[in-house]
């Protein structure tokens, strides 16, 4: 259950800025918004595939990105919108990827599951559920290779707990003591499989001490305490202290994919979780601290929707990748 | 066995293949350590890993990284756990950042534990990505019979990399080929699976010291002959050499084609041969079924069909793991009588 072992104190929430703090609310309405609307948009057969929402995950993709300097990497899993909105990525760019269009992120090759910001340091999203727990342990190796004091974060959910490229690496990067922070987000479910039920010992927090890293189990619906943990992770790993185990108690508000009939889980199970609402209890916290006014998250949500009705519209008149474009980028 | 080397043919060698320095005799395994001691001088984004590279093995079980922790230090060159799936994956994470990473999996038998960062990390980031992201690794394995090391440990699996597009094969069978293509692989900017053969590291054979490189793509036509084209690969290169030697007292000669590369494949090279020779045998350790030799007689009957005199023939490795008892393994494996049969019937019809 959220918050169950959870090694964080009251936040601090004092570390952050006024603007960082706006900046956390911004992004993390951007990815509900974001998620909203290109769950209507397959739902209207605009696009194919599918895709996964983050929707009601979003204190955990941002408290993370919160804790990591822009030249820090990320990888990023099927459910990877909200890790690319909070790592500052293009929403007109993941918008036009979505609906397969030239001005994607990939030129419309990709899609949904396969985002990537190599600029912003945002290795991708990953259709290989696992995929991107070795690449962030190589992107953890490169930074120790070149001393660049860069950190790498690795996003998976419940069910890569159950991959063996988690033990592979865990025992790797701990051995080799790589800058890597490993950050589970347990929404409860892999696919239809209860976490509860599939994770044997119920505390994946506690795998890692088989390893001698910390192990490290936060609320994973509060914004602070996600951050919080995540700091203080992120700096140990900054300061060569190696790598460490997040686990963030959450859960998706919606399905595995935006296709999926949920017929495994009760109402009242979801009913509780909603009241935990990360982006409310964050702006509730905004308020009652006086940090941010009504009107201002109002006129931060009035822009949020604007944008990313934008960002629909610039995918919506966006040409589709012209045929000439099928067999380029397959090799350098 | 003295064999007459051709240069391959001038049209296809590009003004980039360069050689510098005397040559010297060497092993397939030094070549392939010269190799990477000149590379990781040159680029420091250069690092080896693998099981048993560094400390703990010596330099690996047949030395090709040997000495070089004495020289580059355990940052850049390192030992891993008994992890292929971390290994591969790793690479592929460390390569889209900017590291060039040379890793090794011990046998290419082990490569089903990697096959998933191979094949869907490494070889489609590039594409999934839209061309935003590159992943410059090589990983190295080495596959094949003759040693006794029975079914998990002598197959020959190049076909598995060859069907998934985003990687490149590589399959030397010549100390300087050896050399020259590690280096090249190194360079590039795309995935290389650099398939050496444990038959061959001791195999002897001048080198080029310094900047001795051979381009991916271009094969070597090692010997000329007017009647059958031989396409082999590894080990089969110089049991081909040895047919044809053979084969000259009964006036067949044999053109034996080593394609160096599988990916990309110099197949104008096999075409050009076969329009002269009208007859094709393709030859690998590797099984039978769906081999890469399946591959280069499609391409061939589907390129250059009327030129062909004969049906092109598959001399490769029986489909049945490889067994261990000395008479087993030689019979599951092609021999140079299997190719003298072969080039006998497609010559005489003698089928």
């Amino acid at each position: 259950m959220a918050g169950r072992n959870s090694a964080t104190k009251r936040p601090t929430r004092t570390y952050l800025s006024k603007d960082q703090l706006a900046t956390a609310v911004r992004l993390m309405l951007t990815i509900r918004e974001f998620d909203e609307q290109a769950m209507a948009l397959y739902r209207a057969g605009e696009m194919r595939g599918t895709t996964h929402p983050y929707i009601g995950m979003e204190a955990v993709g941002t408290g993370v990105m919160t804790a990591l300097r822009p030249d820090d990497y990320v990888t990023s899993t099927h459910r990877g919108h909200g890790h690319t909105i909070a790592k500052g990525g293009d929403i007109r760019k993941m918008m036009a990827e979505l609906l397969g269009r030239a001005t994607g992120y990939s030129g419309g090759k990709g899609g949904s599951m396969h985002i990537a910001d190599m600029d912003k340091n945002m290795l991708g999203a990953n259709g290989i559920v696992g995929g991107g727990i070795g690449l962030a342990a190589g992107a953890a190796l490169t930074a120790k290779l070149q001393g660049s004091g860069r950190v790498a974060v690795c996003f998976f959910g419940d069910g890569a707990l159950n991959q063996g490229i988690l033990h592979e690496v865990s025992n790797l990067s701990a051995i080799w003591k790589l800058p890597v922070v490993f950050v589970c987000e347990n929404n409860q479910y892999a696919m239809s499989a209860r976490a509860d039920w599939s994770v044997a010992g119920g505390d994946p927090a506690g795998r890692a001490a088989a390893y001698g890293i910390p192990g490290v189990n936060v609320d994973g619906m509060d914004f602070f305490a996600v951050y919080d943990a995540a700091s203080k992770l992120v700096q140990r790993a900054r300061e060569g202290g190696g790598p460490s185990y997040l686990v963030c108690q959450t859960y998706r508000y919606h399905g595995h994919h935006a296709g999926d009939p949920l017929n495994y889980r009760q109402k009242e199970e979801v009913e509780r979780w909603r009241k935990l609402d990360p982006i409310d209890r964050l702006t509730q916290a905004l308020l009652s601290g006086k940090v941010l006014t009504e009107a201002e998250i109002a006129a931060t949500r009035q822009s949020v929707v604007e944008a990313v009705q934008e960002a629909v519209e610039f995918a919506k008149s966006s040409p589709e990748p012209g045929v000439d474009q099928l067999m380029t980028d397959v090799y350098a | 066995m003295a064999v007459a080397r051709t240069a391959p043919v001038a049209r296809l060698v590009p003004a980039a293949v360069a050689s510098a320095g005397e040559t010297r005799v060497l092993t397939y395994a030094q070549a392939l350590n010269e190799a990477l001691f000149e590379e990781m001088r040159r680029d420091a984004a250069v690092f080896v890993m693998g099981e048993d590279v560094a400390a703990w093995g010596g330099g690996g079980i047949f030395g090709v990284t040997k000495g070089l922790m004495e020289e580059f230090g355990a940052e850049r060159v390192r030992d891993t756990p008994i992890s292929e799936e971390a290994i591969a994956a790793v690479a592929v994470g460390a390569a889209a950042t900017g590291s060039r990473p040379v890793a090794e999996i011990m046998y290419v038998d082990f490569m089903g534990l990697a096959m998933e960062p191979i094949v869907n990390q490494a070889a489609k980031l590039r594409y999934m990505f839209g061309g935003k992201a590159k992943v410059p690794m090589v990983l190295r394995a080495q596959e094949g019979a003759g040693r006794g090391n029975a079914a998990q440990h002598s197959q020959s699996l190049e076909a598995w990399f060859c069907h998934i597009p985003g990687l490149k094969v590589v399959t030397p069978s010549a100390p300087a080929d050896a050399k020259g293509l590690l280096k090249s692989a190194i360079r590039d900017d795309n995935p290389v699976i650099f398939l050496e053969h444990k038959a061959l590291y001791f195999n002897k054979g001048p080198v080029p010291s310094g900047e001795h490189l051979v381009p991916l793509g271009i094969a070597d036509v090692k010997r000329t002959g007017a009647h059958v084209t031989v396409v082999g690969i590894h080990t089969m290169v110089d049991k081909a050499l040895q047919a044809a030697e053979a084969l000259t007292s009964e006036g067949i000669e044999l053109e034996v084609i080593d394609p160096r590369t599988l990916v990309p494949l110099d197949e104008e090279t096999i075409f050009e041969s076969v329009r002269k020779t009208g007859r094709l045998i393709v030859t690998h350790e590797a099984y039978t079924n769906a081999g890469f030799g399946a591959e280069i007689v499609s391409r061939v009957v589907t390129s250059v069909f009327d030129y062909l005199d004969a049906p092109p023939l598959r001399v490769c490795a029986r489909d049945v793991p490889v067994p261990y008892a000395v008479p087993l393994e030689a019979a599951a494996l092609p021999q140079v009588d299997d190719l003298i049969a072969a080039a006998r019937s497609l010559v005489r019809g003698e089928r």
